[in-house]
């Protein structure tokens, strides 16, 4: 197990690399630089430009600057704000508690609402329970989120006022019903979004078990059906599932920009349109590395995870 | 597949012949009717500065459809050349190409755009070949998985056997096998590709008005929210419709049985 472990982690080190050296290149794409926001400024004269770029390594070679950069993001160094001068990781960090909240009620529903559609899905293939699984599902995989945010907003917000329309809790306090009452319509968005894919590919894969040799020979033995599909077969089924559910959450962690956005949510996504729509490149990037480096943790996360499930993933 | 296909040929249609269908010119502007209701002049009433939105439907058809389409051809003809490549050659060059496409899998594909968008500042064509250079993943790993189990079929070995090159055994032998997986993981590119014009539109970062896009039409949209709905409604329910045809068309050709 240990050995497993250390082997995931090491194979996901070239990983970080390609990611960082994209991001990189990148940066450097950007107009004007890492400079472009002195470059605008009237007050600042090119000589003044020319020691910076001096000062901050950028006449150095491009690998020696890629080096540079990447040591300084791995010690929480991510540079400052264009638009408001404070550190990046402040910004970023502030941030964090609302982007968790979103995304740990997003999951949970998510969840509630994937393992039995997929699963009844599966065991009553081609009738009707299937068949609204399957249209409900096709529907949610096909709908642009940043839409069905806005419908639910005029739905529930403006026509009948039952709930707020965007932010995280009234102006000037506001108990739990009130944050809870925040918290409903993006956890619908998301929730609704993410079950949609995931009872897809659950029923696709209990499908694919229920035929296998071994469940037909359990159910030859007499095992009791229900015991035959959640003991058995879900159990087979759950480890590629939760490959998907960690990237997804890991995706989320950088936001879900177009929720958050849609609903003014305090998060990172909303820091990411923010930061979009003032050209604040600085936080946009350390943003982008961020959710790469979670999605590539998340993705070792999850090996461990179906490791302690499936004990035949640590032997091959 | 027929009432998907069906929906997805009307649309096309509709965005070909935009210019003779349309009722009215696409950027004309009449003040006097701004935010008009549906109604028999305007079936889906009017915009802000009184242009008709049904027309604005019909010619941001043709720039979110050629969106879709083209770059999810991008996307298919980098991922088929890719994932082939490291699934035939195999070794190093297999480790390198596939590293790659983790890294970039690894990275969240939204803000990526959002990024590179406001970088580049991108026209219609730019904006394809963006869309496509961010979603030919998908494809080279459907792509390498087929072209290595079929790289060991018998019917490959007896192809090479009896002196048939490398160029030969791709083009004759391997690629018509995995047309199917390609076909499958080129809708849901459409469908992707569609969505992410239409967010990145949304974002005001996509394609730029006046030209209308499904996207940017839900962009202008947004503050009339409460006064002016159907203004939000019209261009969301066109692009759900399309990727909801879509996804259903590649639906049906991932389980149809192999030919």
């Amino acid at each position: 197990m240990i050995r497993f472990v250390a082997r995931r982690c090491l194979q996901s080190i070239p990983l970080l690399v390609v990611v960082s050296a994209l991001v990189f290149v990148l940066i450097h794409a950007a107009p004007g630089g890492p400079l472009a926001v002195y470059l605008a400024n009237p007050n600042v004269r090119p000589e003044d430009i020319e020691r910076l770029r001096r000062a901050l390594g950028l006449d150095r070679p491009l690998w020696q600057q890629y080096g540079a950069w990447l040591w300084a993001f791995v010690r929480g160094d991510w540079g400052y704000s264009f638009s408001d001068g404070r550190p990046v990781v402040v910004r970023i960090v502030e941030r964090i508690p609302a982007t968790l909240e979103l995304v740990g009620a997003s999951l949970s529903c998510a969840i509630v609402l994937a393992m039995p559609a997929g699963v009844l899905a599966a065991v009553r293939r081609g009738r009707w329970v299937d068949r609204l699984a399957t249209l409900l599902s096709m529907a949610g995989i096909s709908l642009p989120a940043f839409w069905f945010g806005l419908l639910l907003q005029l739905i529930f917000a403006v026509t009948l006022g039952w709930l707020p329309s965007s932010g995280r809790a009234t102006p000037g306090g506001g108990d739990f019903a009130d944050h809870l009452r925040h918290l409903l319509l993006p956890t619908a968005v998301l929730a609704i979004v993410l079950a949609s894919g995931w009872s897809r590919y659950l029923r696709g894969s209990m499908i694919d078990i229920l035929s296998l040799p071994f469940i037909v020979a359990s159910r030859a033995r007499g095992v009791p059906a229900s015991r035959v599909v959640l003991r058995h077969a879900l159990r087979n089924a759950l480890g590629p599932l939760i490959a998907i559910v960690t990237v997804d959450a890991a995706l989320l962690v950088s936001g879900a920009v177009v929720t958050e956005s849609v609903f003014a949510w305090p998060g990172l996504g909303s820091l990411f349109t923010e930061a979009l729509a003032r050209r604040d490149y600085t936080v946009l990037m350390a943003l982008l590395m961020l959710s790469s480096t979670a999605v590539v943790a998340f993705n070792v996360a999850a090996d461990l995870v179906h490791a302690l499930i499936d004990p035949r993933v640590t032997a091959s | 597949m027929r009432l998907p296909a069906l929906v997805i040929l009307c649309l096309l249609a509709g965005a070909v012949g935009a210019p003779a269908i349309a009722p009215y010119a696409p950027e004309r502007i009449d003040l006097n009717r701004r935010r008009e209701a549906p109604s028999s002049a305007h079936p889906f009433g009017t915009d802000d500065l009184g242009r008709d939105v049904l027309t604005r439907i019909l010619y941001g058809a043709r720039v979110s459809l050629a969106v879709g389409l083209l770059s999810a051809a991008v996307a298919g003809v980098c991922g088929v050349a890719i994932g082939g490549g490291a699934g035939y050659a195999g070794g190093a060059l297999d480790a390198v190409l596939m590293r790659i496409s983790d890294g970039m899998l690894a990275i969240p594909r939204l803000p990526l755009l959002m990024i590179t968008a406001v970088v580049l500042q991108p026209s219609v064509p730019l904006l394809i070949v963006l869309i496509g250079l961010a979603g030919w993943m998908e494809t080279a790993r459907v792509m390498r998985a087929e072209f290595r189990t079929l790289g060991r079929a018998g019917f490959v070995e007896s192809a090479r056997a009896s002196g048939a090159g490398s160029v030969r055994v791709i083009v004759r032998h391997l690629l018509p096998n995995a047309a199917q997986a390609v076909a499958v993981s080129f809708t849901l590119a459409v469908a992707r590709a569609i969505l992410l014009e239409s967010a990145l539109s949304f974002f005001g970062v996509g394609v730029r008005p006046p030209s209308a896009s499904w996207g940017n039409m839900l962009y202008q949209a947004q503050t009339t929210l409460g006064t002016e709905p159907w203004l939000a409604i019209t261009p969301g329910v066109f692009i759900m419709l399309t990727t909801v045809s879509v996804n259903l068309i590649g639906d049906r050709l991932a389980s149809r049985p192999p030919a």
